[in-house]
């Protein structure tokens, strides 16, 4: 049995009559201290996959176990960082991380508890920034900070909802640099969700990567055989690294062809027959006004992205 | 904008404005109404009141800062159960649907009833003037921080919500460390709305119930004919009006920076 295990899982949203289906038939699993990588397009369903292994919200058909036990609420257990950092803005760097920890240990002491915050402070490297509002950080910092509030939390597994796809390259590179070797040391198992196949490869042991919604699912896991420590300036050049990219892109671009060719769309044309200027307006027989046609045509389109 | 344009823009432009207001009236007080008395002579009978503000001859020949701090008291007091009352209602209504549904049109029905409609009910039900007036306070004041406190709690992102159901916080630490805080700009421009219809009905209140206080003042000076003192009364209570406003503002502000 796998340590994170999801059995034909989908989800949709919306009433009966017009619910659109997000995610169909998902199954996955992950072993601990696994790091591995979703990858997929903004608006397939890749959130709504996260807030499902956290909890926040429950699938419509199949099971989500965590160490054998069925995920139906959201709890510390599983660290979860957003992709907009949902830091609480009235409580300061500190105050947000100790919010976590005196939630999960309870019963620890008080000093306990602040030496335990500071260490997560510490680690994301913001110690100068511990008494600044989220207001005051720039965009990395808050993501380090959203990272150091989970990990502080010591999840059984962490999941990073496109942690970095709000931030700019050159941050986006220190991060991803912070965020593998955070793993290395504490070898958490991870389940990262991001668009960028470099970051996945960069990053991962498993790239998976999520087909084009509507009904997305999970196309077949890819290893990253690259050895550890990846170097971000050569791995590019490694024939491996071009091999893996070139198969997730290439499965993503043929998913996306796909359900581009399937849609079904009900057109209206436009509905107001115009005004006919060219007859003139007089006080005694008033133009002919615009008119509604009612009239819906239905036709198969392809909609290109 | 240099300094000139600054010190044109806040002194000299309203100074001109309440000069022009004050012309208008010393003209009208001679020539169309001659029951309004004129400025100079509202300033010569009531130089007593404002020179010896606090002093006491007798129950309603008082200074006019001790006749504002009578009714500054009783607003306090109204507009405390005002808060007390109105804040828990108003987190009710954005936490729950089904208590919207109850009692929102209730709100709508009893918000738009004026102080003057409140009042004699007030008195029917506690028989003394002061908790009748502290009853019309409360029962008007409410209303703005009932409604804006139930927006602001609608108003909280999913996010901060996600953060509380991910620590699995308790149902008093979600209020506390999260429903509260994410509201409470909101909440405060709630209060300061309310701090204003308190003021406005405060004056209401003790014109019916004669207590000693600015309105209550007013209303006797109108009985015993002294036209002064009621323009002295009025200016009082905009005045103070309008430093609490400036005040509440001073606090929301604080508020809104987080």
């Amino acid at each position: 049995m796998a340590f994170l295990e999801l059995k034909n899982v989908s989800k949709g949203f919306g009433p009966k009559t017009s619910r659109s289906e997000i995610l169909s038939d998902i199954n996955l699993q992950i072993e601990k201290g696994e790091f591995v990588t979703i990858v997929g397009y903004s608006g397939a369903g890749k959130t709504t996959l996260i807030s499902l292994i956290a909890g926040l919200i429950g699938p419509d058909a199949g099971t989500i176990t965590l160490n054998d036990l069925e995920i139906t609420a959201p709890g510390p257990d599983r660290g979860i960082v957003f992709q907009n950092y949902s830091l609480l803005p009235w409580l300061t760097v500190y105050e947000n991380i100790y919010l976590a920890v005196d939630q999960v240990f309870k019963n620890w002491a008080p000093a306990k508890k602040a030496l335990h915050t500071e260490k997560y402070i510490e680690m994301v490297n913001l110690t100068p920034a511990r008494e600044k509002r989220p207001s005051e950080l720039s965009g990395g910092m808050r993501q380090r900070v959203s990272v150091a509030r989970a990990l502080s939390m010591d999840p059984q597994i962490l999941l990073l909802d496109e942690p970095l796809s709000a931030l700019d390259a050159l941050t986006r590179a220190t991060l991803q640099d912070e965020i593998n070797r955070i793993w290395e040391n504490d070898q958490k198992t991870v389940v990262l969700i991001t668009n960028d196949v470099d970051e996945g490869i960069l990053l991962s042991d498993r790239i998976i990567p999520l087909s084009a919604g509507p009904d997305a699912t999970l196309g077949p896991s890819i290893p990253v055989n690259i050895p550890r420590p990846r170097d971000r300036k050569s791995i590019n050049h490694d024939p491996r690294f071009k091999e893996i990219r070139a198969t997730v892109v290439d499965y993503l671009l043929k998913s996306n062809a796909r359900s581009r060719s399937a849609v079904t769309r009900t057109l209206s044309l436009p509905d107001i027959e115009p005004e006919d200027l060219s007859v003139p307006r007089n006080w005694y027989s008033p133009r002919k006004q615009p008119i509604r046609k009612r009239e819906i045509k239905k036709e198969t389109v392809e909609i290109s992205s | 904008m240099n300094k000139t344009t600054f010190k044109l823009d806040w002194l000299i432009l309203p100074l001109l404005g309440m000069m022009f207001v004050a012309l208008a009236w010393s003209f009208t007080s001679s020539t169309l109404t001659k029951g309004l008395p004129s400025p100079s002579k509202t300033w010569s009978q009531s130089k007593l009141y404002i020179e010896k503000p606090f002093e006491k001859r007798g129950e309603m020949d008082q200074g006019i800062l001790r006749f504002t701090w009578y009714s500054l008291v009783l607003v306090a007091k109204g507009y405390s159960i005002a808060l007390l009352i109105g804040t828990p209602i108003g987190f009710l209504l954005g936490l729950s649907k089904m208590f919207t549904k109850a009692i929102d049109p209730l709100i709508q029905i009893l918000r738009p009833v004026s102080p003057l409609a409140w009042l004699p009910l007030g008195l029917v039900l506690f028989q003394k003037p002061e908790p009748s007036a502290l009853f019309t306070i409360a029962v008007c004041a409410m209303w703005p921080t009932v409604l804006n406190t139930a927006v602001g709690v609608r108003a909280i992102p999913q996010d901060f919500l996600n953060v509380a159901k991910v620590l699995k916080l308790s149902r008093t630490k979600t209020l506390f460390k999260v429903l509260i805080p994410a509201t409470l700009p909101y909440m405060f421009t709630g209060f300061r709305l309310s701090l204003g219809i308190a003021w406005l009905v405060i004056v209401a209140a003790e014109m019916l119930t004669g207590a000693p206080g600015v309105g209550g003042f007013l209303w006797q000076e109108y009985n015993s004919l002294i036209y002064e003192h009621i323009i002295l009364c009025i200016l009082t209570i905009g005045i103070v009006g309008f430093a609490l406003d400036r005040l509440m503002s001073l606090v929301e502000m604080r508020f809104k920076t987080i």
